[in-house]
């Protein structure tokens, strides 16, 4: 393909956002975050990402989901670059994937990461998550860590029912 | 010893106390005492692991001997291994873990947020994303610390004697070697002593909330930068390494 005829950038970051992330399918790799930057080089499109976690055994599923996705559009010249820095925050979720993450009955994180110093962050009380289910702040954390590591377990406290909360990092 | 050879040292002391906590903690799973520690201990394993490959390949890479994460942590022998000793001690009961995990993660906290403005990029890169998960850790370690030590009397007199079981080994943590003075020179990492003040600033505060007690300073045992390690870890590796060993080059 020559630069005439190459799919433009809008289309392709489009065509990513039909892209799920293997762990919570609601979302696009788009919508969480993870595809950092996206261009031509040389006829060659590269797509630069970011894992979630270090240790987040999606990440390479994700680089094989993308360049499939692509190759199924046309694209044969594909390179998933990993990038680490800056390192993935929460706060990179864009809008409509907090609402889907909500939709999907997953509580999308409540504070913004570059906010309070990390470190103070066990000096006071977590915030207060509402329930995906019935919108009720009265819940409690079961604990820090969930099915992945990116998300907490809560319940709550009025309609019982137990939910995963996508934690701030 | 070159520059090279040091920054090499540095890295597999990093990355092997993610390695061998990381393997201690996954022998967890399926063993805890409730799903959601399972799942937590699970967890927290997996980020050690995560920062592991980070480490060690970033080492192999310094090394410049065609060496990758997989084949530092599957091919090299207990004598090779740099990981501090507190991180190969027994799991023993779920109090022993929390302890030896509190005690590791606000030392770990405390390095990475000193390495995230390390000289080298590629090293305050790698800080700088496990810092993220370490602050979980922490927040988590600390907290089952405070339950136990504030808890029932059965769980304070076992967190207790946790404590006082691992706090010969937590010494080593802050002791500068010639390899953490040329990190400190060249401006990479800092000094390990210089951390011991608001580590320990940090125990006393949990301590006095969890009604434990600070054990009285004592001998300190020390080793496992070197490579001398207690006979926790060849164990360790009989576990973690068979595969390579008995079928090497297995993939899957
Ligand atoms: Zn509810």
């Amino acid at each position: 393909m020559d630069s005439l005829t190459h799919p433009d950038l809008s289309q392709i970051r489009s065509w990513l956002g039909e892209v799920p992330d293997p762990e919570v399918p609601a979302v696009s790799v788009m919508d969480l975050g993870i595809v950092r930057e996206v261009q031509w080089e040389e006829g060659e499109l590269v797509v630069a990402i970011t894992p979630t976690y270090s240790g987040c055994p999606a990440t390479s599923v994700i680089a094989i989901e993308i360049e499939a996705a692509l190759r199924a559009k046309g694209i044969e010249r594909v390179r998933i670059e990993r990038r680490l820095s800056p390192p993935w925050t929460t706060d990179w979720i864009t809008p409509e994937g907090r609402q889907k993450l909500e939709a999907y009955g997953i509580a999308p994180p409540a504070e913004i990461a570059g906010g309070p110093s990390p470190f103070e962050r066990f000096l006071r009380k977590p915030p207060a998550i509402a329930c995906p289910r019935c919108k009720s702040v009265n819940t409690h954390r079961v604990s820090e860590f969930g099915s992945t590591p990116c998300k907490a377990q809560y319940q709550c406290r009025d309609c019982l029912e137990p939910f995963d909360y996508f934690k701030c990092i | 010893m070159s520059d090279q050879e040091a920054l090499f040292e540095y890295l597999l002391r990093l990355g092997d106390n993610a390695l061998v906590l990381g393997h201690r903690l996954s022998e967890w799973c399926g063993h805890a005492p409730a799903l959601e520690e399972d799942l937590a201990l699970s967890n927290v394993a997996l980020d050690l692991i995560g920062q592991t490959q980070l480490w060690l390949n970033l080492a192999g890479e310094v090394e410049g001997k065609g060496r990758d994460a997989d084949k530092l942590a599957y091919l090299r022998d207990a004598r090779d291994f740099r990981n501090i000793l507190l991180v190969e001690q027994p799991n023993g009961d779920f109090a022993v873990t929390m302890a030896r995990q509190f005690f590791f993660d606000a030392w770990h906290y405390l390095l990475l947020r000193e390495l995230a403005g390390s000289k080298d990029g590629r090293i305050a890169e790698i800080a700088a994303k496990s810092l993220k998960e370490v602050t979980y850790h922490l927040e988590r370690s600390r907290d089952w610390v405070l339950r136990l030590g504030d808890g029932t009397e059965e769980s304070h007199r076992r967190m207790q004697a946790a404590i006082d079981d691992l706090w010969m080994y937590t010494g080593e943590l802050f002791e500068a070697d010639e390899i953490d003075r040329a990190m400190l020179r060249e401006g990479l990492g800092p000094d390990p002593a210089a951390l011991h003040e608001p580590w320990l600033g940090l125990v006393k505060a949990t301590f006095e909330e969890a009604t434990l007690s600070l054990p009285q300073p004592g001998w300190a045992q020390r080793g496992g930068k070197r490579g001398i390690h207690s006979e926790h870890l060849g164990y360790i590796l009989a576990d973690l390494q068979f595969l390579q060993r008995a079928y090497p080059n297995a993939t899957w």
